[in-house]
């Protein structure tokens, strides 16, 4: 076993460094920052200033290296429009993006289960037919005009919830969040129902399709041949099989949702990650983008490798087969 | 059991001597006829292609045409008339433009796009999938790591990035959303390669020493085209709504070129004050599309993939 | 034969479907008696797997048993409550599958998947319940049961999961076992130990077995009693050793001139020509008529089951008497 998380710890590190490269000259290519920060009747002298202090007479690789090295350190260059550490700029927005994000797993979770459970026990039935035409009508959904018709119902026409920006947060257990203020959930509510809906189908087509290939099963089929009640063979039988798959798509997923996000914080006016990446293309701020880009690289390989053992660890043949090697 | 009582299902479908007398297009073209869905769809998709190509005989007023937009008739709600007795059916937009022909013309640009990127990037990801498949070895394993490195990584974020690099504009956008897609066919066709390679066919072509393009191109690529075939529906459908979104952020098309995406975004502004239609038409016309797209590549995966019954 | 376990009255198990109605079971009648091995034989769509499942209460949608009576000890099991069926499921009347691969399920371990059986129809506490199936394991010839218990189904060999199999079907002492096809999946060595440990259990425990299959070689040796199926009809019915020796139906002696082993060395082996017919939508009529030799337009009318010699069963208006002793 931890031979194995050892081998993807590696693979990972080796996926890091690739990483950066791509970002490092995927930003390299983006248009010259100076010309967007002096203004256009500087003279040359200003301009030179300008290229030097921020780097950039170096040749290429120097500055790749140099570039490594604050990375290491943790240092990303300061936001030419904040001015301020970029990579302390993307983390101080990231809990606002993590706790839409949650709250929208959260949400497809409790809600997509249920109704995928619903629609593969009893497909012909209309509630299973319903639940599969909304999932395709949830997948079909533009995210942003979504976003804009729950902003048009629920805080324009009725009035009932705030259209966009994010409320007060409070502590518990020293975690600060808006999901502890009421106010906080009535900003949070529209946003993570937005960015839920499309996850929420896919969660519903992903389990309705995994309890009607487990049901033709010999094994469901045995298991109530033994006598077992009807919940228990759904419960433990069924289920504990579709979990497998399941567990490893939300678990990818939720590194799609955070990207994702972009749209939804952008509609919603919600401070995190997203609206700043979004905001940094505009004005071609460098070293935000790239500090946002090692984040959400580092989050990505994360979570695949959580993934990777909750995966070994919810399938016994993984397992197994994980200790031999 | 599920042997017994899936047996007859699937060989009555079609009784053996007539699947003889039926050209397999016909017979494909009955089974995807068997949903009202997909049909459905199927009409929906030809009305809005249609729609889209004849957008400029079709719309009541020319968007781009100064002349005869009234900046006072901005933002009049549906149904409203102007002075020269044309109807807003839709409405009009900030800049008193016809709702109705700007959703026309939208289309257009939004499907030209969509189809544009898709096709291309069906034939590069396919070249590339196939290619793949038949050399093996090392140049399948770099090819598919960089097509796995790739895909997880959401299509949005690679979108993102790339037209931050790139700009803004009709090519690069294109450029972009066939970066982002060709990975997808790569993969299909690639496993579906895989499964035919090994096939006698192949074997035969062989050794009839016919050059290696022939044999990818005229004997690999048709057996390898229906899962290519469900896949470019889908990914049209998704360049569509991906198009649509990096437009209505900012990083997409230029304003000079009012795709859906555009459109809505314009309506945001209005939305805060009441005047919904702005955003909600375009928005329900990209959405029809979508929806007609998905459910016509919903039927041809079902009739093209025996695995998957309904 | 009063001290019959299971009496099968005219049984007709249907399946709606889209191309149309499938009889996979079609006025079927046998009857079983303790410590008696019936073997039901046919080829694949013939319906003995589903005369089986109709006996378990498990026949899915689009099936349905339209017709007849399952007496068990006199109790019709036909209509009987979901609720009423699950108490005789797995305690009284149990089953064993064809591919052991199949009929256990991957991801629980092999001790949760036998308590819950025991546990479905007794209160037992789980330490109970568990040395009983500990027990089991070893009755069916497992080694170290102790240790096997807690692994999972992956773990065993293919002969091995059958025995498991048998001995979750053992656990409640029941008194009918239908045995669908278990040593189909095995190798030939394995399938004679099965054989040998399923007849020693039978004579033990005195109860009744019905051994589908489709390998007439296979319940020659084994049962007591044959039934062949035909398209959905038991065609012929009687003492395994006089069918074998001496069928009476031209089905039957199609089938018995195929196989290699009771036919002298050297000369070609019998074929039934034509296909298995697929039986929907039947026409009424012998479903054998086209592909034998005897037919005449008498068959175009369904022949009754007619006791041509004592005890011997057949549904044929041209049955093979003349060869008699």
């Amino acid at each position: 076993m931890s031979v194995f998380i050892l081998r993807r710890l590696m693979q990972s590190l080796v996926l890091l460094c690739v990483m950066t490269v791509i970002v490092f000259a995927g930003i390299y290519a983006i248009g010259n920052p100076i010309d967007i920060l002096i203004s256009a009747d500087a003279s040359q002298e200003e301009y030179d200033r300008a290229v030097r202090a921020l780097g950039l007479d170096l040749p290429l690789w120097e500055q790749y290296f140099v570039f490594l090295g604050n990375l290491a350190q943790g240092d990303l260059g300061k936001s030419f429009v904040f001015n301020e550490p970029a990579l302390q700029l993307v983390l101080s927005r990231l809990p606002a993006t993590l706790e839409l994000a949650f709250a929208a797993m959260l949400i497809s979770i409790t809600v997509g289960i249920p109704l995928g459970m619903w629609a593969g026990l009893r497909p012909d039935g209309i509630a299973g037919r319903s639940i599969m035409a909304g999932s395709i009508l949830g997948f079909s959904l533009p995210n942003f005009w979504q976003g804009l018709m729950l902003i048009m119902i629920f805080a324009v026409f009725l009035q009932w919830l705030p259209a966009g920006g994010r409320g007060p947060t409070a502590s518990f257990l020293g975690m600060e969040s808006t999901l502890f203020s009421a106010e906080g959930w009535s900003h949070l509510i529209l946003p993570a129902l937005n960015l839920a809906l499309f996850k929420t189908s896919l969660v519903i087509r992903l389990t309705r399709a995994g309890v009607r290939e487990t049901l033709l099963l010999d094994y469901v089929k045995f298991a109530r041949a033994k006598g077992l009640s009807t919940g228990r063979v759904i419960f433990v039988h069924v289920f504990k099989n579709i979990l497998i798959p399941l567990v490893t798509v939300i678990g990818l997923e939720l590194g799609s949702v955070i990207a994702f996000a972009v749209v939804t914080e952008t509609i919603f006016a919600w401070p995190g990650i997203g609206k700043l990446i979004i905001d940094s293309i505009f004005v071609l701020d460098r070293p935000v983008i790239v500090a946002y880009l090692i984040v959400i690289v580092l989050m990505f390989i994360v979570i695949n490798l959580v993934v990777d053992i909750l995966y070994s660890v919810l399938d016994p043949r993984v397992r197994l087969a994980d200790m031999k090697s | 059991m599920s042997t017994s009582h899936s047996e007859p299902v699937a060989s009555v479908e079609v009784a053996p001597s007539a699947r003889k007398a039926i050209a397999p297009w016909r017979r494909l073209l009955s089974a995807f006829l068997e949903s009202k869905l997909a049909v459905v769809g199927l009409v929906g998709l030809v009305l809005i292609l249609l729609v889209a190509i004849f957008a400029p005989w079709l719309s009541p007023q020319d968007p781009f045409d100064l002349t005869q937009i009234d900046i006072m008739d901005s933002k009049l709600p549906p149904g409203s008339e102007s002075y020269t007795g044309m109807v807003y059916w839709l409405g009009t937009d900030g800049q008193g433009r016809d709702m109705l022909s700007g959703i026309f013309y939208g289309l257009r640009i939004s499907l030209t796009v969509g189809i544009l990127s898709g096709f291309f990037a069906l034939i590069i990801g396919t070249s590339v999938g196939l290619s793949a498949a038949y050399f093996g070895g090392r140049i399948e394993t770099l090819i598919m790591r960089i097509v796995d490195l790739q895909l997880s990584f959401p299509a949005i974020l690679v979108a993102l990035i790339l037209l931050a690099i790139l700009g803004r504009g009709v090519d690069k956008v294109i450029l972009a959303l066939v970066i982002v897609q060709w990975a997808y066919y790569a993969r299909t066709s690639r496993s579906a390669a895989l499964v035919e390679r090994r096939k006698e066919y192949i074997e035969a072509a062989r050794s009839l020493a016919l050059s290696t393009p022939r044999i990818i191109f005229r004997h690999l690529l048709p057996n390898c085209l229906p899962p290519v075939i469900v896949i470019g529906t889908v990914q049209v459908a998704n360049a569509i709504a991906l198009e649509a979104t990096l437009s209505f952020l900012g990083i997409g098309l230029p304003v000079t070129e009012p795709s859906l995406g555009l459109l809505i975004s314009n309506g945001f502004n209005y939305l805060l004050s009441g005047r919904y239609w702005i955003s909600f038409f375009p928005g329900l016309a990209l959405l029809l599309t979508i929806v007609a797209i998905n459910l016509v590549g919903d039927q041809l995966r079902d009739i093209l993939n025996p695995r998957l019954q309904r | 034969m009063s001290n019959a376990v299971l009496k099968v009255e005219n049984l007709q198990t249907h399946f709606f479907t889209k191309a149309g109605v499938v009889k996979s079971v079609d006025d079927v009648s046998f009857e079983i008696g303790r410590g008696k091995i019936m073997g039901l034989v046919g080829e694949s769509g013939s319906g003995k797997s589903v005369s089986g499942f109709s006996i378990m209460g498990l026949v899915d949608p689009p099936g349905r048993i339209v017709g007849g009576r399952i007496l068990f000890h006199g109790q019709d099991l036909v209509g009987l409550p979901e609720a009423e069926m699950r108490k005789i499921r797995g305690r009284r009347i149990a089953m064993i599958f064809q591919d052991p691969m199949m009929t256990l399920n991957p991801v629980l371990r092999i001790d949760t998947q036998m308590i819950e059986t025991i546990q479905a129809h007794e209160k037992v506490d789980h330490e109970t319940a568990r040395q009983r199936s500990r027990d089991a394991l070893g009755q069916v010839g497992i080694p170290s049961p102790e240790e096997r218990l807690s692994a999972y189904p992956h773990q065993f060999s293919g002969g091995m999961r059958q025995r498991v199999a048998i001995a979750i079907a053992l656990l409640h002492k029941p008194e009918l076992i239908i045995a669908d096809e278990p040593t189909t999946a095995l190798d030939v060595t394995i399938q004679a130990q099965i054989l040998y440990e399923m007849q020693k259990l039978v004579a033990e425990q005195n109860m009744g077995l019905i051994w589908v299959t489709h390998d007439l070689s296979v319940v020659a040796g084994l049962a007591d009693e044959l039934c062949v199926m035909y398209a959905g009809r038991i065609v012929e019915r009687g003492p395994v050793g006089q069918i074998v020796d001496d069928p009476i139906h031209p089905y039957t002696k199609g089938l018995i001139g195929s196989v290699p082993s009771r036919n002298p060395r050297g000369q070609p082996l019998t074929q039934i020509p034509g296909m298995a017919p697929t039986p929907i939508d039947l026409p009424p009529g012998c479903p054998f008529r086209p592909r034998c030799a005897r037919a005449d337009a008498a068959c175009e009318t369904t022949p009754p089951v007619e006791e041509h010699r004592p005890g011997r069963f057949a549904r044929c208006f041209h049955p093979h008497l003349e060869d008699a002793a």
